[in-house]
């Protein structure tokens, strides 16, 4: 355990217990229980209560031969044992956390996280996991010893205007969680419900270029749900297995829902695999227009959220807090959707990617693969730099694929640059 | 009911704000289940800690479904149908042909009791068989089962089969250690199970941790079939190809009364009470749990204007040759009992053998143009 870990987390449980909403809890006192000792006791309940188990950790520990994704590969039995007894003051235990895990061995294209939080307390609840799975999958980054850092100041991203002849459009999304809520692997429909009430009353508070309408996915008319397909804003009841075993699409469409500015260029996913999903997006190549929006409008629904007295979950040690491990820190994405016919079918092409620590998908998004020779190309880190290092990095890596592309064209060579600092 | 239930740390908010919106679903949970219900409902929890919302959440994710009226609960243990009384009793009693909850159910197991059945027509009846599920005592059911309790309920079972012997002699095969060429010879004989892709089941939880202490046995000569820990803890299949239905049924109550016998030798049992019958996951298999039926061509029957309604007279249920979510296709029938609860095992069969017989005659008799209307049952 850390030695912030019990002051931070009765804080955060203070809070919780003292907000605005006046929440019950009532303990677990069953035949033979031994927790009767949390009975009504707010003040007292920590993390870690006693969880139901009938079995021997051995008995019940995952076989995980096949598997091959981040939760499976430090998931030790001595690791399982001593983290399968605790739950978080939710009551989320590490059985639900690591289930995704268990139901899906692989992915094709990626070697996924394999497991979720069910709140801001799975973080620290269960950290004998997750801090070996997050420096996994972030490059090294010890949550134990390092801090993220957090930066929204876009007037110092520098350039960020690309060639339009190779970008058609250019976007960036987070996620943001609201402290005092659990995340939708874990939420009660109650939860939920309050997660689209705090924000949509937040995002009816946005002015100018921001302003814009929320639409529900229980109560969008036909015409409406048109209109956003058209837009390539609606999203769907997710599909991929690595999402619904998690349990984040229980009651769907119960309290999901978009809103966008009028302008559609800011948009707001609502209780998809995140409280919210934020993008700021435009056709063309500004990535400074989008970005500089994209913080405005974030800055900007934190401070009207805050005026209600809730606020965004973030730690100095892990950054913005999201269900999945792997949106940690930034929950950053920003990315073009770029042309690089000769490029892309050079062999040098992944490497340079990697160099210049960029990502490509398709333009379908994560699970696809491209078509022709239109790249999603976007940051592969999401934790230990900022928002601003993060885009700058874009921008850098972009402009220099685009030179690359143009010196092929004139049957010029390229080089692979050395790798950007981590 | 203090010794069943058990109060749960959760930190929630009032049960007006957790309560679901049903207003979208046609289901028996959406029918039944109240505000004032769910309030008292969620103060509870089994001993194994499952809850209102473990019990619904298929039927909230699951508004209809196309062909059926589905059930929209599942039990997560045995308490679970006392523990929630209140919201499963009415919808037992919608679903079960108005059986009261104060209603005993007959358990009758001895094929001797079949009248007929060996002599339905092979030119119609391509095939037969009957199938019902088992729950092992002192075990979670599949929608809340831990890992360990799963693999308790398959060792437990493969020990109980692997003792069969004669014509029940067999051989079990685990879905995670099969061969490829295990895997083509069951895909073969129709026996091979997948991962639920039904978001009905899905929904409930029952397909965690796949393929994980799931498995098929079955005898040598691949006319009894064990299902382990798909739906059910287990699903017993007695079938061949023909009209035999007197065959499948007495190898079906032997097979049956065998592995009950191995069981209570090892000092557990079936769940199983005098009001419900046997206990399983889903509420629309209490009773007998027992489906018994046929693959049997009638294209001119089915078409014609009473099929529904002599099917609904002899209490039989149609669905296509895939089971419970597919068409039909090609004038092929699955015709079985709708019913589970209330009647005996002896009894549901007797009206499949009966009713089947009637419906082979009616198509004999539109194949060579002639009415059918003297030949209409009576409401069973």
């Amino acid at each position: 355990m850390h030695t912030n870990f019990s002051k931070s987390m009765a804080n955060n449980f203070a809070r919780i217990l003292s907000g605005k909403r006046n929440v019950g809890i009532m303990s677990l006192v069953g035949a033979g229980s031994l927790t009767a000792a949390f009975l009504l006791n707010r003040e007292h309940v920590t993390a870690g209560a006693q969880v139901r188990r009938v079995y021997p950790a051995s008995a019940d520990y995952p076989d995980l031969r096949k598997h091959n994704n981040c939760m499976a590969s430090h998931l030790t039995p001595a690791i399982y044992a001593k983290l399968v007894d605790k739950a978080t003051p939710n009551g989320y235990t590490l059985d639900q956390a690591i289930q995704t895990g268990v139901d899906n061995p692989g992915h094709p294209f990626i070697k996924t996280v394999g497991m979720v939080a069910g709140d801001e307390e799975s973080y620290e609840v269960f950290a004998d996991l997750l801090d070996p799975v997050i420096k996994e999958r972030h490059n090294g980054y010890d949550p134990q010893t390092m801090t993220h850092p957090t930066d929204l100041d876009s007037s110092k991203l520098k350039s960020g205007k690309f060639d339009e002849r190779y970008v058609l459009s250019s976007r960036v999304r987070t996620g943001r969680s609201i402290r005092g809520l659990s995340l939708p692997p874990a939420c009660t429909r109650a939860e939920r419900r309050e997660v689209e009430k705090v924000v949509v009353d937040a995002l009816a508070g946005l002015k100018g270029d921001l302003a814009g309408t929320y639409y529900s996915l229980t109560h969008m008319t036909d015409q409406e749900q048109q209109q956003l397909i058209d837009d390539h804003f609606l999203f769907d009841k997710p599909v991929s297995p690595l999402l619904t075993c998690s349990g984040m699409a229980r009651d769907w469409p119960d309290a999901r829902g978009i809103w966008h500015n009028n302008t559609k260029t800011f948009l707001i996913w609502i209780n998809e695999e995140d409280h919210t999903r934020v993008i700021s997006m435009e056709k063309g190549g500004n990535m400074k227009r989008v970005f500089d929006r994209f913080c405005t409008g974030l800055k900007e629904v934190e401070r009207l959220i805050q005026e209600k007295g809730w606020e965004f979950m973030w730690n100095e040690r892990l950054g913005y807090i999201l269900t999945c491990p792997s949106n940690l820190g930034t929950g950053l994405r920003a990315g073009v959707h770029v042309n690089l016919p000769k490029l892309s079918k050079d062999p040098r092409f992944t490497k340079i990617l990697d160099n210049l620590r960029l990502q490509k998908r398709g333009t379908g998004g994560v699970d696809t693969a491209a078509v022709g020779s239109t790249f999603d190309i976007s940051n592969l880190d999401r934790l230990g730099q900022s928002e601003v290092q993060l885009v700058q990095t874009v921008v850098d890596g972009v402009n220099y694929l685009i030179e690359c592309e143009k010196k092929l064209e004139k049957g010029q060579d390229i080089k692979i640059p050395p790798p950007v600092r981590k | 009911l203090n010794d069943k239930m058990a109060k749960l740390t959760i930190k929630r908010l009032s049960p007006e704000e957790e309560f679901p919106d049903l207003s979208q679903h046609n289901n028996h949970m959406a029918k039944v289940l109240t505000q004032d219900m769910y309030t008292k409902l969620r103060d509870r929890a089994t001993p194994n800690g499952f809850t209102i919302d473990g019990v619904i959440q298929t039927g909230i994710d699951n508004p209809g479904h196309p062909f059926i009226m589905t059930v929209g609960c599942v039990a997560g243990d045995e308490e679970t149908y006392e523990v929630f009384k209140e919201l499963l009793d009415p919808i037992i009693e919608d679903r079960h042909g108005g059986y009261k909850p104060t209603d005993k159910h007959k358990t009758d197991l001895n094929p001797d009791n079949l009248k007929g059945g060996d002599d339905l027509d092979p030119n119609y009846v391509i095939s037969s068989r009957v199938r019902t599920g088992r729950s092992i005592r002192g075990f979670c059911l599949p929608p809340h089962c831990s890992r360990g309790e799963r693999r308790g309920v398959e060792k437990m079972s493969v020990e109980a089969l692997d003792s069969l012997s004669g014509d029940l002699k067999g051989k079990y095969y685990a879905l995670k250690n099969m061969t490829d060429a295990e895997q083509q010879q069951l895909i073969d004989d129709h026996f091979l199970f997948d991962k639920p892709v039904s978001p009905l089941l899905l929904a409930s939880g029952m397909a965690r941790d796949w393929p994980d202490g799931r498995g098929i046995w079955h005898n040598d000569t691949k006319t009894f079939l064990v299902w382990v820990n798909e739906e059910d803890h287990l699903r017993v299949i007695s079938m061949q190809k023909g009209g035999n239905m007197k065959e499948v049924f007495n190898r079906f109550c032997t097979g049956l009364t065998k592995i009950e016998t191995l069981f209570k030798d090892k000092g557990t049992s079936f769940m199983w009470n005098e009001h419900l019958g046997y206990v399983l996951t889903c509420p629309s298999n209490l009773g007998t749990g027992l489906r018994a039926g046929v693959h049997v061509k009638i294209p001119n029957m089915s078409k014609h204007a009473k099929f529904e309604e002599v099917l609904k007279r002899l209490r039989l249920q149609k669905r296509g040759t895939g089971g419970v979510d597919t068409a039909a296709v090609g004038g092929t029938f699955d015709i079985s009992n709708a019913d589970r609860l209330g009647f005996s095992e002896v009894e549901l069969v007797q009206m499949v053998v009966d009713g089947v017989k009637l419906l082979v005659e009616m198509e004999k008799k539109l194949e060579k143009g002639q009415s059918i209307d003297d030949l209409m049952p009576a409401q069973k």
